[in-house]
């Protein structure tokens, strides 16, 4: 989605004027037609995570709407209490911009991934977190943050592919219908359930993406459906501590929802203590292959 | 005494007594702090920023100093003065979110008050404004990495519109700066990182004015960005608080409190 989003930056820095972007010294070969085009507004303000937040927040206090971009793990955890001090506490339009949330940067290894982003992030005050899902999303994304006067944080990651039309990004989407059981995911992680290449475990799934957290209400045909099906399962690139598969819960037992089985699938982190590509660490935990099809089988059966 | 000088001297006197009744009614610490950095804050917001001009106080645990000079600029009523430390006031220990005007920034964790600084100076030069951003950072928060992030990127962008004031005490929370984590020789690792250092006594009215002047004398000529050195005394002006860590933490029993107005009352009459 990097591209997408570097595009989807030159459009509003045309559009916007006070629109300025900062990186911690990333984005080779996505970025430069950016610091080409608009050398004043482009800061590259070196390998300094904190420094980069805190003066994202100055920039944001003088009326700029800044973009600062990095990966992810670098994005959000090394300059946390920057991010909850200055930006969240003053509420001020910083739009944090973290690439390959999750284990998107696959053989770089556990330093290079994050699988706690959205917990630390979606508790801060203020925050809003926007998770594109396919690459189309993105421009959109950035368009809503835009408008959103508040912190936000940007989750890029490598896009699902999907053949099928699905409707414009927003905070709940069906991506498509299905006959017994219900898949609740946040990011392209929830694209391996639309993979499995089993079409009588598809035909049986109803899909529905999260594109921001905290979540808004689940939508009222989203409960029907799960009242309907019984069957409900959640799907993260993220540990499950604090994921989305706790909100949810949380969220299902305010509506007194009933008697449901709930499964979650999410990062176990490095269960064989070895790494490789994000498919295969998605493989490990059950995000994606096998694994995945195995836990959906078993609760369409159950 | 010159008239600006004397009108100095009766600013400082009436912030320090104001600081210290503050500290005595909340019964708190923090007061060596804020006594280090009151002749500094009172120079900056009476005898050197103009309206747009602002400043964040980046050690905030001074922050008795800050509301006290705020209060004598009219900023921060008397009223409010009397809610320091007490149940549901905006004057907390450190200075809070975006409730008083002079505050533009909530600071208390170290070393953010320059990196919010660079940012906000950044942006008035992109935007082509002619304002003076000022931080006042402790000496103990030049440990900090971010400050020295900040430094680099404050040197880089020639952000000669920011005013890094040091409040050189000596003293941090839990020693001596040169025990606990050598900061020596200060102005030449500042040097290196390319800014126009400017060595001032923080307490002196004279040293602060000339301090200033060297400071638009050099934006008038050089891209260097400025950063004044102010050697101060933690817990400047009361005998036994000066030069102590103690007096970082202590708060004053009602003899200290008397003794220390005192001392505050024969420095007025000395100068």
């Amino acid at each position: 989605m990097r591209a997408e989003f570097a595009q989807a930056m030159m459009g509003l820095f045309e559009r916007h004027p006070n629109v300025v972007f900062l990186t911690a010294d990333l984005g080779y070969l996505a970025f430069e037609k950016l610091r080409d085009a608009y050398p004043g507004r482009f800061v590259n303000a070196g390998v300094a995570e904190q420094n980069v937040v805190s003066v994202a927040a100055g920039m944001a206090h003088e009326g700029l709407i800044p973009w600062v971009y990095n990966i992810a793990p670098f994005a959000v955890l090394r300059p946390y209490e920057q991010i909850r001090n200055d930006v969240c506490m003053h509420n001020l339009p910083v739009k944090i911009v973290g690439n390959g949330g999750g284990y998107g940067y696959g053989i770089m290894g556990a330093t290079h991934h994050t699988l706690e982003d959205m917990a630390v992030m979606r508790v801060l005050p203020n925050m809003k977190i926007y998770v594109p899902l396919v690459a189309s999303d993105v421009k959109h994304a950035v368009e809503m943050m835009t408008e959103d006067k508040s912190p936000n944080y940007l989750r890029l990651n490598f896009p699902a592919e999907i053949d099928q039309p699905i409707e414009c990004f927003k905070p709940w989407r069906r991506i498509k219908d299905g006959k017994k059981m219900v898949v609740i995911g946040v990011g392209p992680v929830l694209g391996n359930a639309l993979n499995l290449g089993n079409n009588d475990l598809l035909d049986a799934i109803e899909i529905w993406a999260i594109g921001m957290l905290p979540t808004s209400p689940i939508p009222e045909e989203l409960i029907a459906s799960i009242k309907a099906k019984r069957k409900v399962m959640t799907i993260e690139e993220h540990y499950g501590q604090c994921g989305i598969n706790e909100l949810i819960a949380r969220q299902l037992l305010d509506l007194k929802i009933g008697r449901i089985i709930y499964k979650s699938s999410y990062a176990l982190g490095y269960p064989s203590g070895k790494t490789g590509s994000q498919k295969w660490l998605q493989e490990q935990s059950g995000l994606a292959g096998q694994g995945l099809e195995k836990i959906i089988k078993e609760l369409v059966d159950a | 005494m010159r008239k600006d000088k004397r009108d100095f001297v009766n600013k400082v006197y009436s912030v320090k007594k104001r600081l210290l009744a503050m500290y005595k009614e909340a019964n708190a610490g923090h007061i060596a702090c804020s006594l280090s950095c009151a002749e500094i804050l009172t120079f900056l917001t009476f005898f050197w920023m103009d309206d747009p001009d602002t400043l964040i106080l980046s050690k905030g645990h001074a922050a008795a100093a800050l509301y006290a000079v705020l209060c004598e600029a009219g900023l921060i009523t008397e009223d409010d003065i009397k809610t320091f430390y007490k149940e549901g006031t905006y004057l907390g220990a450190h200075p809070p979110v975006r409730k008083i005007r002079g505050i533009p920034f909530a600071t208390g964790s170290l070393g953010h008050g320059l990196p919010i600084s660079a940012g906000r100076a950044f942006a008035s030069k992109l935007k082509k404004e002619n304002r003076l951003f000022f931080c006042v950072t402790s000496d103990g928060e030049l440990d900090e990495g971010s400050t020295w992030e900040a430094a680099l990127f404050i040197s880089h962008h020639r952000l000669t519109n920011l005013i890094w004031m040091i409040d050189r005490n000596h003293i941090q929370g839990f020693g001596r700066t040169e025990d606990v984590m050598a900061l020596e020789p200060l102005d030449v690792k500042l040097k290196a990182f390319r800014f126009h250092v400017i060595k001032a006594d923080g307490h002196s009215y004279d040293s602060l004015l000339a301090a200033k002047l060297e400071c638009l004398s050099n934006n008038g000529t050089s891209e260097t960005p400025n950063v004044i050195i102010c050697e101060t005394i933690k817990g400047h002006g009361v005998s036994f608080m000066e030069n102590t860590v103690d007096w970082h933490y202590l708060p004053m029993d009602d003899g200290q409190y008397k003794k220390a107005l005192d001392e505050l009352d024969a420095w007025r009459e000395q100068q």
